[in-house]
């Protein structure tokens, strides 16, 4: 079966994959630093958080693009991701020379003596990686079975996401809270930094960011091939049914609920994982990423970037990452300014974002075309 | 200069009030005749007293001290401290009269009338300081603590008499009891009780005293004479008096009961306070959010915009009148409407240049909202400063009130009370004019109102207009009970969210009961899971409400598939 839908969508794929996986990493392995040839190492871990973004835009779109359930706590299962993550990091850390303990630093810091039991197992990686999807997997499993079960859509299932993420990161700014009779910490504000080995590897050393680069983009182009083949099976098609009419899609026999909670925790996963990526690359994790906002600018990449498209969320949250970070510098002061009015133009004006852009502006172009034609002769007839 | 006017004003007030009983009157009189300088004018008499104290012109001292105390006065206690400070001087007049003078900021007034005198440079060594004899000074200290005690003013009197019970000293106990026998007013007595038991649990000649004064602290259910009690109870346990220790047993139990009441109560009155602000913060979501299906992202915004037009009249105020003027305290009073004002035309702005795009887009219109959101953010950053400013009081709003057994804030009072009438007059505006009528019109069935010829642009932009101004009313208010940021709407737009959500989405009776009961179980829950395990669980049960009602408490009832 053909998953893409053309031709040039699928050669589109294959250089994707061949400059990202192959192309860039070599040239920051092999060729010599100052050369035009060289891709920087600082340049590699940049983009590599860029891709991960990217894969959370997606992971978005999937939600709200083709089932429409506008999910404001897309960032709450990356960071739980990356909190998992975080924790078998912190674990690899060692013995570390302020408290000379094998402990992470912050529980030395709140007085702990050992381990608390649901640490442990974060020392094995291959469980670590399970967690990574568990984890955002069994909160989203949770939270969707309630809220779809009581029919909770629309704008009330936003809202209730959006009590959500505000809820687990109040939890996480805590330095110590309990649930279920169970005390819980990580980190408080601070979160997890100062990360030294992965799988056995430094995690500083060019290597490793070539490796997590080439893994970032690895998993961003598997969930790409993933939507795509998903969007041409019966399930995509049902799943783009409950977008455009839920009731109709009930009413023909199927469970739309099932099919919304499948959808829910797999995205969870997605997030959780591109989470777990996004993590080792920029070397922190702290319950800043949980914020309400974040998930509002996940939205704000997949508005830009064109929802509902497959390319579109990967376009708008590089975009928007790269200004970001350009006006960040530039203009510090007025940089939310210029994000702000950028997304109110766009909800106002490009309602198919940057992707449907040269569609929406066809007509225009062809107009101004067509009056370029017929004034062309008119000025040679004054000139001459 | 404000210590002029404050030092006099309060004695008059009281002088009036000391009239009205006529048995006292009739007392003060019977004292005056032990006076040798009988004065007809009763109006200032503790002045004079005073003055003849100051200038050594009384036969028995104690006598007149007795008389004094009796008087119950605020102005003596003001006096002696000013005696002992050496703020008091004795002056010779032109016609060789000596006068008490009481230097008040930098100004001499007379004694006896409160009235500002010159004292010329000339006649300077006429100017002596008075000073009280060792003997004298005792017994003034000795009166100023008891002088409360006859305070025309209940609450005073109650409180001095608390005050002096718990202090267990022997002293007070004979100027306690004397005045419980003439005191008529049944909470005085009942503090002066109590006040007495206290000191009675140290001081008791008899054990059957002692005893008598534990039990009769149990019935009182006495706050204040708890620890006291518990004291007691905990030194009889184990080979002391085993009668004591059962009625102090008692006694415990009986007070901490009453004080679970009582606490329960103050949970109660702050649960509804905090649940008012969420009440008004709410009411304009539920407007815009409820009946107009726009989800408006920026409302915590808004908020923000009420407490900065509150700092910014607060500041024009001061540059016009100075902070310590009369008329700086009106400052918040109009800064009120001002509030409402400036948001509601931001908010008319808003919904012709972006909203009136995004109808029956909701979740479009959340994206739009929260980018503006984003730029208003910034821009108060911009103007204002990215750290918090705030924003006075007003004085009257400065103390406290008691309602029933629990004392609450002024402000918070005001606060529930504020958003009674922010109730009201979004009922009158919706049930009783023309525009209410066309609002509920235009919620019900936008194009069916259209072809009636309702106009709905407008109606649409009135109704946002006025949801922004309640916004910002809420944060005017909010700006009374703490400090004005550039975030601060943030705080409070998940949870107000929540509440219209609970509430039931377009019923503003359901967005009421929501916002109060939210914020007395908030705070019922904060004293036994800390403030941010309160509002986790507060938000997980709102979660778990709407499985069993998911349509809130007050669900629209609606044929519509879709709705």
């Amino acid at each position: 079966m053909n998953i893409f839908d053309t031709k040039r969508e699928l050669s589109g794929f294959v250089l994707a994959g061949l400059i990202l996986m192959v192309l860039l990493p070599l040239s920051n392995a092999l060729a010599p630093e100052g050369s035009i040839f060289h891709f920087a190492g600082y340049q590699l871990s940049l983009w590599g958080k860029y891709i991960t973004y990217a894969t959370l835009a997606m992971s978005l779109n999937l939600l709200w693009g083709y089932t429409g359930l506008l999910c404001l706590c897309q960032g709450l299962f990356f960071a739980l991701g990356g909190y998992a993550f975080g924790m078998y990091l912190m674990l690899q850390v060692g013995v570390d020379s302020v408290y000379n303990t094998a402990l992470p630093d912050f529980m030395d810091f709140l007085g702990y003596r050992e381990l608390p039991a649901y640490w442990k197992p974060f020392n094995n990686p291959i469980f670590t990686m399970l967690a990574v999807m568990a984890v955002p997997g069994l909160v989203a499993f949770v939270f969707g079975f309630l809220a779809f079960r009581s029919r909770i859509k629309g704008v009330y299932f936003s809202i209730l996401t959006q009590a959500l993420t505000y809820a687990v990161c109040l939890l996480f700014f805590q330095n110590k809270f309990t649930l279920f009779w169970v005390d819980f910490t990580f980190g408080g504000n601070n979160g997890f930094t100062d990360f030294k080995q992965i799988l056995g590897a430094n995690i500083n050393d060019a290597s490793t960011t070539r490796w997590l680069f080439i893994g970032s983009a690895a998993f961003m182009l598997l969930v790409y091939a993933l939507i795509s083949m998903m969007l041409k099976t019966k399930f995509g098609k049902v799943q783009q049914a409950i977008r455009d009419s839920e009731n109709r899609v009930r009413f023909s026999g199927y469970s739309t609920t099932t099919y919304k909670l499948f959808i829910f925790v797999l995205s969870g996963m997605i997030a959780g994982i591109a989470g777990a990526l996004y993590v080792p690359q920029v070397g922190i994790i702290n319950p800043g990423e949980m914020t309400a906002a974040k998930s509002l600018d996940v939205v704000v990449w997949v508005a830009l970037g064109g929802r509902g498209t497959k390319f579109g969320p990967i376009l708008g949250a590089i975009v928007v990452s790269m200004l970001k970070s350009y006006a960040t510098r530039a203009f510090p002061d007025s940089w939310l300014i210029i994000l702000g009015t950028i997304f109110v133009l766009v909800v106002l004006f490009m309602p198919n974002g940057l992707v449907g852009l040269p569609k929406q502006l066809a007509p225009w172009i062809n107009r101004f075309r067509g009056e370029k034609k017929s004034a062309e002769p008119t000025e040679t007839l004054t000139a001459s | 200069m404000p210590g002029g006017v404050s030092a006099r004003h309060p004695f008059q007030f009281n002088a009036l009030r000391r009239l009205l009983p006529m048995k006292k009157t009739l007392l003060v009189c019977l004292h005056l005749l032990l006076v040798p300088f009988v004065y007809s004018d009763s109006d200032s008499s503790s002045r004079k007293m005073l003055e003849a104290l100051a200038l050594d012109r009384v036969d028995s001292v104690d006598d007149h001290l007795n008389a004094l105390v009796e008087t119950g006065d605020p102005f003596i206690k003001e006096f002696v401290d000013a005696w002992r400070v050496g703020e008091v001087y004795e002056y010779e007049l032109e016609n060789t009269e000596k006068v008490i003078l009481h230097r008040v900021s930098e100004q001499f007034q007379l004694l006896t009338t409160g009235e500002v005198l010159e004292v010329p440079e000339v006649r300077e060594e006429f100017l002596k300081k008075s000073r009280a004899s060792r003997s004298l000074r005792k017994d003034l200290a000795r009166i100023t603590d008891t002088i409360d005690l006859a305070s025309p003013n209940l609450h005073t009197r109650i409180d001095a008499a608390l005050k002096l019970g718990q202090s267990q000293n022997i002293v007070y106990l004979p100027s306690l009891r004397s005045r419980l026998d003439r005191e008529t007013n049944e909470k005085a007595k009942r503090a002066f009780e109590e006040g007495i038991m206290i000191s009675l649990l140290k001081n008791a000649e008899t054990p059957g005293e002692r005893l008598g004064a534990v039990v009769r602290l149990g019935e009182l259910a006495s706050l204040k004479g708890r620890d006291l009690v518990i004291k007691i109870r905990d030194e009889n346990e184990e080979g002391g008096d085993p009668e004591l220790f059962a009625a102090a047993h008692e006694s415990v139990l009986q007070i901490l009961k009453r004080q679970s009441i009582v606490e329960n109560v103050g949970s109660f009155f702050r649960g509804l306070s905090t649940g008012s602000v969420l009440l008004i913060v709410a009411f304009g979501l539920a407007i815009t959010f409820g009946l107009m299906g726009i989800i408006n992202m920026a409302h915590g915004e808004f908020i923000a915009i009420g407490g900065y037009t509150c700092y910014v009249v607060q500041n024009v105020f001061e540059n016009a009148f100075g902070v310590q003027s009369g008329a700086f305290q009106w400052f918040f009073w109009v800064s009120l409407p001002i509030s409402f004002l400036v948001a509601a035309l931001i908010g008319l702005i808003f919904e012709k240049g972006f909203i009136r795009f995004l109808y029956r887009r909701p979740l479009e219109s959340l994206l739009a909202t929260w980018g503006l959101s984003m730029v208003m953010r910034q821009t108060f950053r911009l103007i204002f400063g990215a750290a918090n400013v705030s924003v006075e009081t007003p004085n009257v709003l400065n103390g406290t009130s008691k309602l029933g057994l629990v004392s609450m804030s002024d402000t918070r009072l005001f606060i529930v009370i504020f958003a009674g009438f922010v109730i009201l007059i979004t009922w009158l505006l919706l049930s009783k004019t023309n525009l209410g009528l066309y609002i509920r019109a235009v919620m019900q069935n936008r194009n069916m109102a259209s072809s009636l010829g309702i106009p709905v642009a407008r109606v649409n932009s009135m109704t946002f207009a006025f949801g922004c101004g309640l916004a910002s009313l809420a944060g005017a208010t909010l700006s009374l009970v703490s400090n004005v940021g550039p975030s601060m709407g943030q705080t409070y737009i998940v949870d107000s969210f929540m509440v219209v959500v609970a509430g039931g989405l377009g019923n503003l009776i359901g967005a009421g009961i929501s916002a109060l009961g939210i914020g007395v179980i908030d705070q019922f829950l904060q004293p036994l899971l800390g403030p941010v395990m309160g509002k986790i669980v507060v938000l997980f049960a709102i979660i778990l409400f709407l499985q069993w009602k998911p349509g809130g408490l007050f669900p629209t009832k609606s044929r519509s598939l879709d709705d």
